[in-house]
């Protein structure tokens, strides 16, 4: 029983206690549910204390018998992958909670309970190292985020709710056949036997083999993270959800799709990896700028940011398939990025709406003027999530085109534009939202030009009442000291990974090196045998615009 | 021992201290620490980095932390100063103090108060990282920091829509050249490895001209951008919607100076890259004339400024496209004396026509604000390039290059002067001379405001004289030798700019009607220039609408909603038996979902442990 272990049990413990919760107590649920996320997530700090970069393979590791017959292992562990990602649930937990606190009147025990059970299945999902155990981990993700859609969703709660488990089941269903497969293959569901069984060639897969199976795991990944065009189902998803399903959705439930493509694709099948790149890398370009200029033209704010998901984990794959250091290294790195920024987006929005009832952005407009740092902390994010730089999400953006343009400038080229949409999408949202009048009428103009338009109505001008409401009579105070407590480690996680990303990054590298290095000792020669995995650091002498 | 990272980190303490705790502290309080930061930063360089920096062979190198690193790839926060990052550090710092000291008096009486200097001491930080920068990526980080700045400044008084609109604009069309010199930047990766500017100048020599065509090329877009050069010279007439300090300092003095500041610094692949060079003045050059007559048609004092603007960074470019790096940044120092000064001045001359930017509604203010009259006569002399003045220096050692490269681009310039200074004294007088055809009774500026404006002034006369800027930059940018026209060509120059002065003089002193005989008489095309040639129409309707119009109506109704959706809800209809089943179970009289839950988890568990043991 080491510290994974634990940090595991809090939340299914705590899942269990929450059901015996009297009814009658709801604040009792809430102050429980929060205590439970809290403590997972101080045990969790144990993991980054306790990781070390040197050592090889998993750390906090435990390997125990499940089930005997076939045998299925409890296997788990971590690496510098799976560590910020857990890090991610369990930093992201407590604020799904915390934001739920008011919103959520309705079946409060049943709501906070199966938040905790979504972080028991996520943290198992991160952490497993048997196929079978990370099927069900797998799975046991897909059950509470049903019902928080299905029971604490919007008007058309039922249709996305279905449309979510159909998409994911049936990419789970391909997934599991491939794993099956593998079993009849390996006689064991150990991920460490069977990679290491498939990289020694102790089981030869034919091409054809190969390139199934990798497609069977892709498809049940790319429905996830979305990818373009299987993406549909995520903006009903996060429009219907509750604030806390969108958040945890967006940022910890898509990277599980983008997790199975690192850990699994790429080092069970090299081959297939490389040979189908190519077509992967344009769906995720395509991706980008798809998902942008959708978002671009959507009236409903949680949509917009949903499109804004796809646009950002089009990066995500496309730097994982340029199959370079730089590219997985930004690609793993973005996962974490955009679970803080557009988490924290998601959180805002969830904010504005417990506001006014509305997700509509036309019905906005001059938040600013009466809860400015409301829109101070959406403009920090509005800015992450554009991707300037000091602020988290450039350092991923970054190093995702650099891997890309050094497979080919022309993919970094056009992912490049997603970058400049971005900024379209973002900025006219929020002009639309925070700037302007609450009224809609701008003030008189007193024939002074740009010199004299007095902001009266600016947070500066005294004797400014922070309790204004809009015309509708709906109250929009501004941030609340629950909320503060949300969105400050949100923020502060922006400007630090924005700022000093060796604090994370020589993790995620020293990983990436060994995940790439065993994608590339595959068969099909993808590029030059040597240093393909890296930035080309050969002379310059023969280089040429292009990469070679 | 210099302390290099003094210089940007107080004005980042200034905006974090007015930024958070602004609002409580009292209007001195706000300027002291505004102020005090940027003219601490002003006096650090001049007094302590300047004078005592090598200003030999060894630059000054810091390097503070480890930014980004992946694999071989590694960024560090690096600074290095050198002769040319310290005249950048002095312009910026000096100028800035200048306008921070000026804006005390202007803001007086607007709301934000604090607002405005955390933004503007925010956008001292990242303008002085820009120049700091030893590598690329902490240059980018300046350069999209200043354009953030910019934004929040543009759009300074957010309930205007005009203003916001604006600030999108700027940041926008920014994106659209940082996207170029971040796909420079790879390139860069890709063939040299780092980032850093003395590793990449010692290894561009020996790449291909390609390759550095390639780099230079895509580095001129991201300066078309932050510079304002055709294509993208749009969001900076419409970037007048910030309060006038901010035009002063961001949007004339020193941010839009950034992407020549940027070429001069890569002078190394430029120089290499011969097609780039010629491209660069090309675009330079056009950028010049063309926003030079949409300079003489405008009435609003902001918007001719602002195309002089854009009219004198094409110049800048032009110098540099042909070779003149110091002469490009000598016109980019003279130019922060006038320009700041023509927008400062302007500022005085609309705080006192109680707000008024149109010309029309201006005139006979000598009698009213003599002081900001003073002062703009020598503004307006520099820019024209009058001999003795700054402006005459700089301009003449950017003409003389361009006859050395191509004699038809010496004639250009020459035009363009000549159009410049007529459209600077046509300000002049209209604003000037006359009788006052605007509304209450104007009045002079507090001293506060004229202060620096006296400085500026002193400056834009003697501070030709005073800066030899390709003297000092001569280690890096050899001294070409004088050719024989010289004194010929300084001549003609000086002949355009005399007779621009004369004709406006003519036009709207002696015969004020002729101005209008001569729109009149060229209606079509005078229309048109006075619509700016409708570039931001043809842009709207060429890309924006188009953008807007297809993916809503091709995108997302049609491809999203259509074509992916129809087919998943084609398969989902099949499973609304499913739904039906949900449905029931959710309206029916359980006791706990939970229940549901945790059975339905053991149900799959097993499940899936029958299907895995089928073998």
């Amino acid at each position: 029983m080491n510290l994974l272990d634990i940090i595991i049990a809090i939340p299914a413990i705590g899942f269990l206690l929450a059901l015996f919760v009297p009814r009658t107590q709801p604040q009792l649920s809430r102050l429980f549910a929060l205590g439970v996320s809290l403590v997972a997530f101080v045990a969790s700090l144990g993991l980054v204390t306790g990781f070390d970069n040197h050592a090889a393979g998993q750390q906090f590791v435990t390997n125990a018998v499940w089930i005997q017959n076939p045998e299925i292992h409890y296997h788990v562990g971590i690496d510098g992958l799976s560590l910020w990602l857990i890090m991610l649930s369990t930093f992201l937990t407590p604020i799904a909670i915390l934001i739920s606190w008011n919103y959520i009147q309705d079946r409060v025990k049943e709501f906070f309970a199966f938040l905790l059970l979504l972080e028991f299945g996520l943290i198992g999902v991160f952490a497993a190292w048997d196929l079978f155990l990370f099927y069900a981990f797998w799975e046991v993700v897909l059950v509470p985020m049903y019902f928080l859609i299905g029971i604490w969703g919007h008007d058309r709660r039922i249709y996305a709710a279905v449309k979510f488990f159909l998409y994911t089941m049936v990419g789970s269903v391909l997934m599991l056949a491939a794993i099956i497969f593998l079993y009849t293959q390996a006689g064991t569901f150990d991920y460490v036997t069977i990679l290491d069984m498939l990289q020694s060639g102790r089981i030869a897969l034919t091409h054809t083999q190969e390139t199934l199976l990798f497609l069977a795991f892709f498809l049940a990944f790319a429905i996830k993270v979305p990818l373009f065009p299987l993406h549909t189902w995520l903006p009903d998803a996060h429009v219907e959800a509750p604030t806390a399903g969108s958040v945890m959705l967006a940022s910890v439930m898509l990277k599980m799709g983008t997790y199975g493509l690192v850990r699994f694709c790429l080092p069970m099948f090299p081959g297939a990896a490389k040979e189908n790149a190519p077509w992967i890398a344009t769906l995720a370009i395509i991706g980008i700028v798809y998902g942008a200029l959708v978002a671009m033209v959507q009236p409903n704010m949680k949509k917009l940011v949903a499109y804004s998901s796809v646009s950002h984990l089009g990066f995500v794959v496309l730097g994982v398939f340029s199959l370079t250091q730089t590219g997985l290294d930004g690609a793993v790195y973005q996962m974490l990025n955009h679970g803080i920024s557009t988490g924290a987006l998601f959180v805002l929005v969830g904010f504005l709406y417990e506001r006014k009832h509305s997700l509509a952005i036309k019905d906005y407009g001059g938040v600013a003027t009466v809860a400015p740092w409301l829109s101070i902390i959406f403009m920090i994010t509005t800015f992450a999530s554009i991707g300037l730089p000091t602020l988290n999400n450039f350092v991923g953006e970054f190093l995702v085109l650099q891997g890309a343009a050094i497979r080919s400038i022309s993919w970094a080229a056009f992912a490049g534009l997603g970058v400049i949409l971005s900024a379209c999408y973002m900025l006219w949202m929020y002009q639309r939202v925070f700037f302007g009048t609450v009224d809609g009428v701008e003030p008189v103009a007193d024939a002074h030009g740009g010199h004299g338009g007095h902001d009266d109505h600016a947070p500066a001008a005294p004797g400014h009442k922070s309790h204004a409401s809009d015309s509708h009579g709906h109250a929009m105070p501004d941030l609340s000291p629950r909320e503060w407590a949300c969105v400050v480690p949100l923020v502060v996680m922006m400007v630090w990974m924005g700022m000093y990303s060796q604090s994370f990054l020589p993790v995620i590298s020293t990983q990436n090196t060994r995940i790439l290095d065993a994608t590339h000792k595959g068969a099909i020669s993808f590029t030059n045998p040597k240093g393909a995995s890296h930035v080309n650091m050969t002379p310059v002498a023969g280089g040429s615009a292009h990469a070679r | 021992m210099f302390k290099l990272w003094l210089i940007p980190l107080l004005p980042f303490l200034g905006f974090l201290i007015n930024g958070i705790l602004g609002k409580k502290l009292p209007k001195l309080a706000i300027n002291a620490v505004a102020v005090g930061s940027v003219l601490a930063s002003f006096l650090w360089v001049a007094l302590v980095v300047g004078p005592s920096s090598d200003w030999g062979a060894h630059k000054l190198q810091a390097h503070y932390f480890t930014w980004i690193a992946s694999g071989n790839f590694h960024v560090g926060w690096d600074f290095a100063v050198d002769k040319l990052t310290i005249i950048m550090l002095m312009i910026v710092t000096g100028i800035g103090s200048l306008i921070h000291i000026y804006a005390t008096g202007y803001m007086d009486h607007e709301g934000g108060y604090y607002r405005f200097f955390a933004y503007l001491n925010l956008f001292m930080f990242f303008m002085l990282n820009l120049v700091l920068a030893a590598n690329y990526l902490i240059l980018f980080v300046g350069w999209e920091g200043v354009g953030l700045c910019s934004y929040l400044l543009i759009g300074f008084y957010f309930n205007k829509k005009s203003a916001t609109t604006a600030g999108n604009k700027a940041f926008i069309v920014n994106r659209i050249g940082d996207f170029g010199f971040a796909l420079a930047m790879f390139i860069i990766v890709i063939n040299f490895g780092t980032l850093d500017f003395t590793k990449v100048f010692a290894k561009a020599p020996g790449a291909p001209v390609e390759t550095l065509t390639a780099i230079a090329l895509l580095m001129l877009v991201g300066a078309a951008g932050k510079s304002a050069q055709i294509p993208l010279y749009v969001w900076l007439p419409d970037a007048m919607e910030g309060p006038t300090p901010v035009s002063a300092l961001i949007h004339a003095a020193t941010m839009v100076t950034a992407g020549v500041y940027m070429c001069t610094r890569s002078a190394v692949i430029f120089l290499h890259a011969p097609i780039a060079m010629e491209t660069v003045a090309i675009i330079g050059l056009a950028t010049a004339v063309f926003a030079a007559t949409i300079g003489i048609t405008q009435y609003d004092i902001k918007k001719v400024f602002a195309y002089s603007t854009v009219s004198q960074l094409g110049y800048m470019f032009l110098g540099v496209g042909v070779g003149a790096f110091s002469a490009g940044v000598w016109h980019l120092m003279t130019h922060a004396f006038f320009k700041a000064l023509l927008f400062l001045g302007a500022g005085s001359v609309i705080h006192a026509c109680h707000g008024e930017q149109d010309m029309r509604h201006m005139g006979g203010l000598k009698k009213y604000a003599p002081w900001t009259c003073i002062v703009l006569a020598c503004a307006s002399l520099a820019i024209a390039g009058f001999p003795g003045t700054s402006g005459f220096f700089s301009k003449d050692a950017i003409l003389t290059a361009a006859y050395e490269h191509a004699p038809w681009m010496f004639w250009v310039g020459v035009v363009t002067a000549g159009m410049t200074a007529f459209y600077v004294w046509r300000a002049f007088w209209m604003t000037f001379w006359g009788e006052y055809r605007g509304h209450g009774k104007p009045h002079e500026s507090p001293m506060v405001m004229l202060a620096p404006l006296m400085v500026l002034a002193v400056l834009s006369l003697g501070g030709g004289f005073l800066f030899n800027v390709p003297e000092i930059l001569k280690d890096m940018f050899p001294l070409k030798e004088e050719i024989p026209e010289e004194h010929m060509l300084m001549a003609i120059s000086v002949a355009a700019g005399l007779l621009g002065i004369g004709i406006s003089w003519y036009m709207y002193v002696v015969n004020q009607e002729l101005p209008g005989k001569i729109a009149n008489a060229f209606g079509p095309l005078y229309r048109l220039i006075n619509d700016k040639y409708r570039v931001d129409e043809a842009y709207d309707a060429a890309i924006v609408e188009p953008l807007i119009e297809g993916s809503t109506a091709i995108l997302w109704k049609t491809v999203d909603a259509g074509v992916i959706d129809g087919t998943v809800n084609g398969v989902g209809s099949q499973a609304q038996g499913i739904g039906n089943v949900l449905k029931l179970i959710q309206s029916g009289n359980i006791r706990s979902y939970a229940t549901w839950i945790v059975a339905g988890s053991v149900v799959i568990i097993i499940l899936m442990g029958i299907a895995g043991g089928v073998r």
